[in-house]
């Protein structure tokens, strides 16, 4: 009986701890459970809810009616869209201005996007910087130097820094920019400022009344910020070079891609006056281990009247660690605020590839119009900082994946060189911005200017479609054009039918992969009669050079509508009668490399330490950065790019001296690429001396013509603020090039019989 | 039941042996407790119970039953708009605060029905179908919270899509009175249809503090960049009609505008476009035969010509967007879901989501002023073009537009991606489409770099026992001038390897690894140990490589660092008889493999390899010992989309196909099994990823007739 009871006790003892399991357990799931399940236990049970979710109502809703047809009828009868865009442009002024409505597009219409630079008047001292850039803009393909035919005024008055107490201030700008004849209120002008506002409340205002014009202003914030108007340019040192500039420190991608530190700083913390909050939180995070963030209280002349009790600690501490060392070793920099709300230190981390930790609520990032900074840095809150001060930060970087870590810091490089690295290209972005708002419906889209090579080397007059360029084809999924169409630059007039360049039109013609065959004719003698063309399978468009010069060969004539270009010479080195198996083959190898160069003849160039210059050379050698267009196939936007991005003053030399044409082209390719061109096998059946019994004998034996191209080299670098040439030392064969097998085994067996 | 007797077993064991009144205690303590058991059972089961009836007759509940809340006359009204708000100024992020998940959690006020004192409601029709659909996707996503006190994103139940059906005074009001409403902090409003006669403001026109608005139709002086979300006007035709995506091509007319509410001013101009360039350009109107109604929404004429609204906009490869009273038009929606380019002609309008959708890709955007150029315009666009961009505008519409829960979760995951930036969606998925995003690579190492020649390779020889083979390898390597580091990975778990002092000597460090288990996967392993960039794997047998083709073959990866340069190359070929892949190792003229018994490639690799290789091929090449290098090619090719590189001619490998096994051939049966690898994998990665390539790599050199002694690489492809 008894034990009849105990047994049903326990029994019943048993029963309710298995039901104290399911309710313990199961009614109450761990965080790592809810996640999936959450929303369907919602639906059926809904415990420990204290409000519904939203009920599913079984009463018949009004619906929305969007079509605003009784509306607009209404609204037509009283105001015309014309009169409606006027009122638009009268009302919108000032912090309100827009493009819309503080913008005269029509000034940009019969001449494009051309920028005039008024005059610089004498006594009016100018910096360094500004300098820069006025220089740059003189010396863009955007400038006029007629006032009337411009469409962007740029002031010759330096107003980069509006901070009274600066050295640099330039006094009364108010009235001297009354006074400018085409000032017209503004309108169409475009402002730089670098520093404005001064001690101790650093406002955003420049001093004087900018009327209409636009600014590009570093450090603005998002509230004085007027979008799709104002350009937000980064803060850059009075050192900042002028052209080219220094790459990107980072040399390969290590893998783990963490380095020594996780996240640094290094810094002035401000006791007075404004400053950020978020610095004096720092020391909460620092733990002087892989999170290093130092300030110092050393600055201004009466810093220790200010300091508080822990500035003698974080000094010592700050005093013990080398900036620069830090930032060539950390994964993270951080980029607080300082007294304006950017700073040096935003360029500086990018190019050490140290992701920027954004900390500067309020701050509109340079060139946001067009950068996806979400690719390249890391955006923080300074409050939540400021709340979780030891949480945030750190667990936001940590948190990071590895793969992130290393796009981020690969985008740091690319946007790095694509944008900051000197003034020019600033300015040029800047420009750039401006045109895509002005030129709306063909301007680039967010891809061209967030993937290399960037929006300084798309250009949207080109064409708005990204496959039309050679750099999107990966990204988009597509191929290239199957096909290819030669141009054949021809100088010499036709008096035989066993000219060279007959047979090499026969040739060309047999490739399974030429569409059409255009003959550049830059030859003085008149065009010859349409019947003197051997008759091909393929399309023979002759089109006339325009001066007969140089750069004629590399102008983007429309009937070229293949991707791929085969531009040769009439004499060229390839053999004439098994052109075809070469130029197939070399063709197969550019659908690999759509945006390089791939060609025959290579050359090289060196650093000469004697004469402090860069050399040439067209020995056989083991490495190559050049090869020649002579015989070469690339991508057609580079017709376009060679005509429309280089200044006018190195095409005219390479006109001039009907040279160096060649080496351009290497060089823009190589600047775009950042990488080498790529050299094919080449049927060896020639020597250099078959070059001397060509018709172009005289342009490759004059002894000038060597010491030319040395001489064009160097003009070249200069321009582009450094060699872009980069070395390759390995040539593509066919995969059986002379491997011992049967020859009938070879695809491209011509190339290596003799 | 089962566990229950398990107990019972217990318990008669354990309480014998106690004395009576120890029972009786025992007893009253488990009666204590068992009371506490029911207690608590009954506090789990009984508001559970409670909720599900009342969840039962959820379904059958009605608006009506929605509390009143009656508005006093006096009842504070917000202040207007503050246009200076950003995120930083007027957004509390400290309600949503650091989450691990990211993801913000989005509170929905419950349905109230507002009236003023007088008991007049607020709106004329009260909750509209549109944002109860809106309202119940939000509460049925991931962002939905119940707990008022966690959410950081508060969304009124106060339906305020359509301002023309507002009492704006009191909406406001009624917003004021929202329990948290905090002067808006925080607040999501949704509204459409902004303004009303005569100006048609391009924001909502009711105060509303510091809330944040979706709105459609901003113009840029009203829109708050980085604040509000502008939105498109959502057409109820997407939900009526279905119209099938139709391929991207030439479409029967050029230019289609179907507006009915079209300015005369702008219609004049039209019909001048139309003169000029007859047939291409399709002018409709509303048909003036048609009562109003739905069914005049759905018919569009040309003279009496009667067209099908909204199929007539598949007939065209651009369609007209023009704005009306206000900036945003359904009909931009329409336009979209037909597959047609919209012509967007609204000056100062802020395009839908345009932050974070790139509308260049779907639409051309041209100044009103510019109207009489349109065909111009748009002739001067390549075809290619055009098709991407009709591609484009059908996916937008798709993914952005189709319907109110579209439109309110890409809302909710712009504001989501504000507040964890660094968590964000990226450009790609949000603007390439499913078919762009499968067939397109972004290759993880897009940096053009040409790293330097030092630091060097480090050399991981995979090895189970051929120790003499061994170690004439490393003494080959260690010929070579930018090896680094030698990294022995020991795959014999039977055997230890030997001495130390009985290893070969070389100037690099070396190093032993021994691995757990014996298999192939173990060469690809990251190892610590590898400090470069560049790693050669190469297997115990290849001692035929010259230190020159070592050499070469690192310079080579120097100039592709994100490809597998390698020496042995192979190929995979369609076969149309059997109808599936097939492995190639003759003397071939393509290759899209090479063998990773030689090969140098990035570290990175090894990563992928050993944690992200797709489904079950790496079990798969471990159990099978065979195609780890197959699986490598495929994995390299399928996320750079690039070709191997081979380097230097072909030589005789001994049998180069062996991996670590000895015994096997390069027999029948080999070839078979790595032909089935080839087939697996493709179907795994669900696509063929290796690229066919007709070149290798040679020295610059190589088989010129220039003297030796003075080529780099000399020792190239001799025997």
């Amino acid at each position: 009986m008894q034990a009849k009871k105990r047994y049903l006790i326990s029994l019943l003892t048993g029963a309710f701890l298995v039901l104290l399991f399911y309710f313990g357990g199961g009614g109450d799931p761990g965080p790592a459970a809810t996640g999936s399940r959450s929303r369907h236990d919602r639906s059926r049970s809904g415990y420990n809810r204290p409000e519904q979710p939203w009920p599913h109502f079984s009463d018949p809703l009004q619906r929305l009616s969007p079509w605003d047809q009784s509306d607009t009828e209404e609204y037509n009868v009283h105001i015309s869209p014309k009169q409606k865009r006027d009122v638009n442009s009268s009302v919108y002024k000032g912090k309100r201005c827009r493009m819309q409505s503080c913008f005269d597009f029509s000034l940009c219409q019969r001449n494009g996007f051309k920028v005039y630079v008024y005059p610089q008047q004498k006594g009016e001292k100018i910096s360094e910087s500004y300098q820069n850039i006025l220089s740059t803009i003189e010396g863009s393909r955007f400038y006029t130097s007629d006032p009337s035919q411009a469409c962007l005024f740029i002031l010759s008055l330096d107003t980069l820094d509006r901070d009274q107490l600066s050295p640099q201030y330039v006094h009364n700008l108010k009235t001297k920019v009354q006074s400018l004849a085409l000032w017209n209120n503004g309108r169409n002008h475009l402002i730089f400022n670098l520093y404005s506002g001064t001690w101790p409340d650093y406002t955003e205002d420049l001093g004087f009344d900018i009327g209409q014009a636009m600014l590009a202003k570093a450090s603005i914030s998002t509230e004085n910020f007027r979008p799709n108007f104002d350009v937000s340019i980064p803060l850059f040192s009075k050192d900042h070079p002028r052209t080219g500039g220094d790459r990107g420190f980072l040399k390969y991608n290590t893998i783990p891609p963490f380095r020594k530190y996780m996240l640094v700083f290094k810094g002035k913390r401000y006791l007075t006056g404004i400053g950020s909050d978020t610095r004096n939180a720092l020391y909460h995070v620092h733990n002087a281990e892989d999170v290093v963030l130092l300030t110092t209280c050393k600055h201004g002349k009466d810093w220790q009247k200010h300091k508080d009790a822990r500035c003698d600690k974080d000094n010592a501490e700050y005093d013990k660690y080398d900036y620069r060392e830090m930032l060539h070793n950390s994964t993270f920099c951080l980029v607080p605020r300082g007294r304006r709300l950017g700073s040096f230190r935003f360029l500086e981390a990018l190019q050490a590839a140290c992701v920027p930790v954004m900390l500067s609520n309020g701050w509109e990032l340079p060139f946001s119009e067009v950068i996806d900074w979400n690719t390249a840095a890391v955006i923080g809150d300074e409050r939540l900082l400021l709340q979780f001060a030891c949480v945030q930060i750190p667990s936001t970087v940590h948190s990071i994946h590895q793969d992130k870590i290393l796009a981020l810091r690969q985008q740091t490089q690319f946007l790095w060189e694509a944008y900051f690295s000197s003034v020019e290209k600033i300015v040029l972005t800047t420009l750039e911005i401006i045109q895509d708002r002005v030129i709306q419906q063909t301007s680039r889209s967010t891809m061209m200017w967030n993937s290399h090579p960037g929006g300084l080397f798309t250009l949207p007059l080109y064409s708005s479609y990204l496959g039309d360029f050679p750099f999107f084809y990966a990204e988009l999924g597509i191929k290239p054009n199957p096909k290819f169409t030669a141009v054949i630059h021809a100088v010499t007039p036709l008096v035989s039918q066993s000219q060279p360049i007959l047979k090499l039109l026969a040739s060309v013609a047999k490739s399974q992969y030429c569409s059409q065959i255009i003959v550049l004719w830059n030859c003085d003698k008149p065009l010859p009669a349409k019947h003197r063309w051997p008759a091909t399978s393929v399309p023979i468009i002759v089109i006339e050079g325009e001066n007969k010069v140089m750069s004629s060969r590399f102008q983007p004539y429309d009937s070229i509508i293949t991707d791929a270009v085969l531009s040769l010479d009439e004499d060229t080195v390839l053999s004439t009668t098994e052109v075809v198996f070469q130029v197939d083959f070399a063709f197969t190898v550019w659908q690999s490399f759509p945006e390089r160069i791939v060609g025959y003849p290579a050359r090289s160039h060196f650093w000469d330490n004697n004469k402090e210059r860069w050399g040439y050379t067209s020995k056989w050698t083991n490495d190559y950065s050049m090869v020649l267009t002579g015989a070469a196939i690339y991508h057609r936007y580079y017709h376009f790019l060679y005509t429309h991005f280089l200044p006018n003053s190195l095409k005219s030399m390479v006109d001039q001296l009907a040279n160096c044409e060649d080496i351009l082209m290497n060089f823009l390719v190589s600047a775009v690429t950042k990488l080498p061109p790529i050299k094919v096998t080449q049927k060896k059946q020639y020597k250099e001396t078959m070059m001397g019994q060509s018709s172009r004998a005289s342009r490759w034996a004059d002894p000038d013509h060597f010491a030319q191209r040395q001489t064009c080299m160097n003009k070249f670098a200069s321009w582009f603020g450094g060699m872009p040439l980069v070395h390759s030392q390995m040539r593509l064969d066919p995969v059986l090039f002379k491997d011992q097998v049967s020859i009938l085994r070879k695809k491209y067996r011509d190339i290596e019989r003799l | 039941m089962c566990t229950s007797g398990k107990y019972s077993s217990r318990g008669p064991a354990l309480i014998p042996r106690m004395k009576t009144k120890h029972r009786i205690y025992y007893i009253t303590l488990f009666s204590v407790v068992l009371l506490g058991l029911i207690a608590t059972g009954m506090f789990q089961f009984w508001p559970h119970s409670i909720e599900s009836s009342a969840e039962w007759s959820l379904d059958r509940r009605s608006v009506h039953d929605a509390p009143l809340v009656r508005i006093p006359v006096s009842s504070p009204i917000p202040e207007r708009g503050d246009l200076s708000c950003r995120m930083h100024t007027c957004f509390d992020v400290y309600r949503c605060g650091y989450n691990p998940k990211n993801k913000i959690k989005v509170y929905i006020y419950p349905l109230q029905r507002f009236v003023d004192d007088v008991g007049v409601p607020i709106s004329s029709t009260g909750l509209s179908r549109e944002y109860n659909d809106l309202l119940s996707a939000i509460s049925d996503s991931d962002f939905y919270t119940d707990d008022v006190s966690r959410a950081c994103l508060f969304i009124p139940s106060i339906d305020v899509l359509n301002q023309n059906s507002l009492r704006i005074r009191e909406t406001a009001q009624a917003l004021a009175m929202l329990p948290r409403w905090d002067k808006g902090m925080n607040h999501l409003l949704f509204n459409m249809l902004p303004g009303g006669p005569p100006d048609y403001n391009t924001a909502l026109d009711v105060p509303r503090d510091r809330a944040l608005l979706a709105g459609g139709g901003f113009s840029t002086w009203t829109y708050r960049q980085g604040y509000d979300v502008s939105i498109p006007v959502y057409s109820p035709l997407s939900a009526e009609v279905d119209l099938p995506e139709r391929q991207p091509g030439p479409r029967r007319y050029f230019i289609l505008s179907t507006q009915t509410a079209i300015h005369r001013e702008y219609r004049v101009e039209l019909e001048r476009l139309k003169e000029e360039n007859g047939e291409a350009v399709l002018l409709l109107d509303k048909c003036t035969n048609l009562s109003q109604g739905l069914a005049s929404i759905r018919k569009r004429c040309y003279k009496s010509q009667v067209y099908d609204y909204p199929q007539i906009l598949q007939e065209s490869s651009f369609c007209v967007v023009l704005r009306g009273a206000r900036l945003g038009q359904a009909t931009l929606s329409d336009v979209l879901q037909a597959g047609c380019v919209p012509v967007i002609m609204a000056d100062s309008y802020i395009l839908p989501f345009s932050e974070v959708l790139d509308w260049k890709r779907a639409s051309v955007v041209i100044p009103e002023e510019k109207l009489p150029e349109m065909y111009t315009i748009l002739k001067s666009i390549p075809h290619r073009q055009v098709e991407e961009m009709q591609r484009q505008a059908r996916w937008f519409w798709e993914a952005y537009f189709s319907s109110m829960k579209a439109i309110g979760m890409t809302t909710l995951q712009i504001i989501n991606d504000r507040i964890y930036p660094y968590a964000a969606r990226t450009y790609e998925e949000w603007n390439n489409p499913p078919i762009v995003k499968w067939s397109s690579v972004n290759s993880p190492l897009f940096l053009p770099l040409i790293p330097p020649r030092l630091p060097g390779f480090t050399a991981v020889v995979l090895t189970y026992d051929r120790i003499e083979s061994l170690f004439r390898v490393i003494t080959e390597i260690s010929k070579v001038p930018s090896l680094a580091k030698l990294l022995v990975v020991w795959n014999n778990q039977n055997k230890s390897p030997p001495e130390e002092s009985l290893w070969p000597k070389v100037a690099v460090p070396l190093k032993v690894v021994r691995t757990k288990e014996n298999k192939l996967s173990n060469r690809f392993f990251p190892f610590d140990e590898i400090e470069t960039e560049a790693v050669l794997a190469i297997d115990d047998d290849i001692i035929m490589l010259t230190s020159d083709e070592l050499q070469f073959g690192y310079e080579v990866w120097r100039e592709f660092p994100d490809r597998l340069v390698g020496y042995p190359g192979r190929l995979h070929l369609w076969d149309h008889e059997m109808g599936k892949w097939k492995y190639e190792s003759e003397w071939t003229n393509e290759v899209s493999m090479v063998l990773t018994g030689a090969a140098f490639y990035h570290k990175y690799f090894n990563y992928l390899y050993t944690y992200k290789m797709p489904g079950d091929i790496k079990n798969w090449v471990d159990a099978h010992m065979n195609c780890e290098d197959i699986a490598m090619n495929f994995l390299v090719a399928n996320i750079t989309g690039k070709a191997p590189i081979k380097v230097t001619p072909r030589k005789k490998f001994k049998c180069p196909e062996c991996t670590a096994i000895d015994g096997l051939s390069l027999d029948q049966t080999h070839m078979v099994e790595r032909s089935e690898c080839i087939n697996k994998f493709a179907s795994v990665f669900g696509t063929m990823p290796l690229k066919v390539v007709e070149h290798r790599a040679d020295p610059v050199l190589y088989k010129d007739d220039f003297p030796e002694k003075l080529k780099s690489f000399p020792n190239i492809g001799s025997l």
